[in-house]
């Protein structure tokens, strides 16, 4: 390529995220890629790098303020419109759905632009995406140690054997139309309260 | 009943927000078939954005917001009317507390007087200037916002030019008291509960309110997307009265102490619930200074508190044209006009046989007490709506307005 690289803000207080879309940028051969995770540098940050485009999470408070520094012109040199088209309807949904925003300097060709809003997009619903099973995984984890203490407390109060505390619990829950977890921590709380302890 | 309606709604983090939570809390929605779904946003950017894309048919907007789309000031907004107010006031403005003790010292009454406190900072503003000092800088929470133009109408009126005597920057609401706090703002305009917020944390003084400003004045309204509206009038109309209900029940001061608590929860505005209770009961503590009674501070349904006059919208417009956001002309007066809408909102709530105002328009100014006006329905009593320095805005003279 002989047009010179495009200089890419990545806004965003999360910094794994904003990592991981970084990352991606690297590797589809963006080499001016620069992060910002607080925005009280922000301003001189955009005066100095003069970003070609901006790329900033949804969630982020500081948009209206991002915005706004884009209506004075005192505080950029150049015009920034957002997002690289507003005909291109169907990349604006894809990035809100995914919860990134983007902002362009005025006349940056759409298919100079178009490649890195699909990257962020992309980087940002697989953020999510990794998020989630990290939860997912998480409250598995959890809702099997409740099983097994709930397990414990019937073996014991009922001279029960694993597999019958198991099964106890299985159909309580299925009677209950509740989660097998649900069953489990109500059990340990109600034993809790019975053996006279303090924990809830 | 079940639910014929899903509508999903945004909103920011403020007291203005107790509408649409009360319409949601209180089951008012639900008593009009309408499954109310609310989201919090942190920015009025996302709130347009996601009112463009359809993840939204309605929001908590800045009343010159759905007039900003309207006119292109905004990037990607969608066609977006305003078929309701969401209460009338509900701002203030608040200075650190150094700048207070000096506005102090050049008059400003410590009872929330917008002329002595206007007066006194055109006397530090001046001093500042031919000592050579940085210019002071307030914060306001958006460009097309009540705030700002409310700042800007208190200190042209108080001698100062807004955009060359003094600095105006853009804030988030909840992060306004820390940047007081920290010196990176001298003073700001905010809504509810973030002035209390820094009156009672220690570090600022609320100096004015917006309905010392300007009595009985538009704040927030209920933006909603035109083609949903369009599309589903029958849901829009269930939305609208049970917004009405809720309004009626947010503006009984039985309900105050159950609304603050509501309201403090952390899905909702997510503070404490006495920071909420200043703006309800109209006590305003000022900081390191008095109570002061301001009856009228925030009003969700008096004085016809929802109702969408297109006078307040032509008011915004001529705003717009004053600071520069857009060069005037007829047809951008006319798309002005025609984003509140008045008629949507007197036909979802005439089966209420509640008070309507006749007119769709209001000189704004004019009222200097409370005055019964012809309505349909009951009888309805609106004003005082007078501006502090005792100018008269006549809708049906935009451009003699805009001259003066």
């Amino acid at each position: 390529m002989d047009r010179p690289a495009l200089r890419i803000l990545i806004i965003d207080e999360n910094r794994l995220r904003a990592a991981v879309i970084e990352d991606g940028l690297r590797e589809a051969g963006h080499s001016e890629v620069a992060l910002v995770h607080d925005m009280s540098g922000v301003a001189r940050q955009i005066a100095d790098t003069e970003p070609d485009v901006i790329v900033i999470d949804l969630e982020n408070p500081n948009r209206d303020v991002l915005e706004s520094m884009f209506q004075l012109t005192r505080a950029v040199k150049r015009p920034i419109a957002m997002f690289v088209d507003r005909s291109d309807s169907a990349s604006i949904e894809a990035a809100i759905d995914a919860g990134v925003s983007a902002y362009v300097v005025d006349g940056l060709r759409k298919d100079r632009v178009k490649p890195i809003l699909d990257m962020a997009i992309s980087r940002f619903n697989a953020y999510s995406r990794m998020a989630r099973e990290l939860e997912e995984a998480r409250t598995e984890l959890e809702s099997r140690r409740l099983v097994e203490r709930a397990k414990g407390i019937l073996m014991k109060s009922r001279g029960l054997s694993e597999q019958e505390a198991y099964a106890l619990l299985r159909r309580t829950a299925m009677n209950q139309n509740r989660k097998i977890a649900e069953i489990a921590q109500s059990l340990i709380t109600a034993a809790g309260l019975l053996e006279g302890g303090d924990e809830a | 009943m079940s639910a014929a309606h899903r509508v999903t709604a945004g909103f920011l983090p403020l007291l203005d927000s107790a509408l649409l939570v009360a319409a949601r809390e209180k089951r008012f929605a639900e008593a009009e078939g309408i499954d109310l779904v609310l989201v919090r946003e942190n920015s009025w950017a996302s709130i347009r954005d996601r009112l463009a894309v359809g993840h939204f048919e309605a929001a908590h907007m800045l009343a010159p917001m759905p007039i900003a789309f309207n006119l292109g000031l905004a990037p990607l907004a969608a066609r977006t009317i305003a078929p309701m107010a969401l209460g009338l006031g509900g701002n203030a403005v608040t200075v650190a507390d150094e700048l207070w003790r000096e506005m102090a010292d050049y008059g400003a009454r410590p009872d929330l007087d917008p002329a002595s406190g206007g007066r006194a900072l055109d006397g530090i503003v001046s001093r500042r200037a031919a000592e050579g000092g940085a210019p002071l800088r307030f914060a306001v929470v958006h460009p097309h916002s009540g705030h700002n133009y409310e700042l800007r109408y208190w200190l042209a009126a108080s001698d100062i030019d807004p955009d060359r005597d003094i600095e105006i920057v853009i804030v988030p609401p909840p992060l306004m008291p820390d940047a007081l706090a920290a010196g990176r703002i001298d003073g700001y305009c905010v809504g509810e509960p973030w002035n209390t917020a820094a009156a009672f944390n220690g570090a600022g003084r609320i100096a004015t309110t917006k309905s010392r400003i300007w009595r009985s004045s538009p704040e927030k309204v209920l933006g909603v997307s035109a083609d949903w509206a369009e599309s589903s009038p029958v849901a829009l109309d269930g939305l609208l009265r049970a917004l009405y209900r809720a309004a009626q029940w947010c503006g009984d001061a039985a309900n105050h102490e159950e609304l603050a608590g509501i309201l403090a929860q952390p899905g909702y505005v997510g503070c404490p619930a006495e920071w909420l209770m200043p703006a309800l009961s109209g006590r305003i503590r000022t900081g390191n200074g008095p109570v002061v009674e301001v009856s009228d501070f925030f009003m969700p349904h008096a004085r016809a508190a929802t109702f969408p006059w297109k006078s307040h919208a032509l008011w915004f417009y001529t705003q717009m044209v004053r600071w520069g956001q857009v060069e005037p002309g007829p047809d951008r007066e006319t798309v002005a006009r025609e984003t509140y809408r008045p008629d949507l909102y007197r036909r979802a709530l005439r089966s209420l046989g509640v008070a309507l105002p006749g007119a769709n328009a209001k000189v704004e100014g004019a009222l200097t007490t409370q005055t019964p006006v012809g309505s349909a329905g009951a009888s309805l009593v609106l004003g005082p709506d007078g501006f502090f320095d005792g100018k008269i805005f006549d809708p049906d003279r935009v451009a003699d307005y805009l001259r003066s």
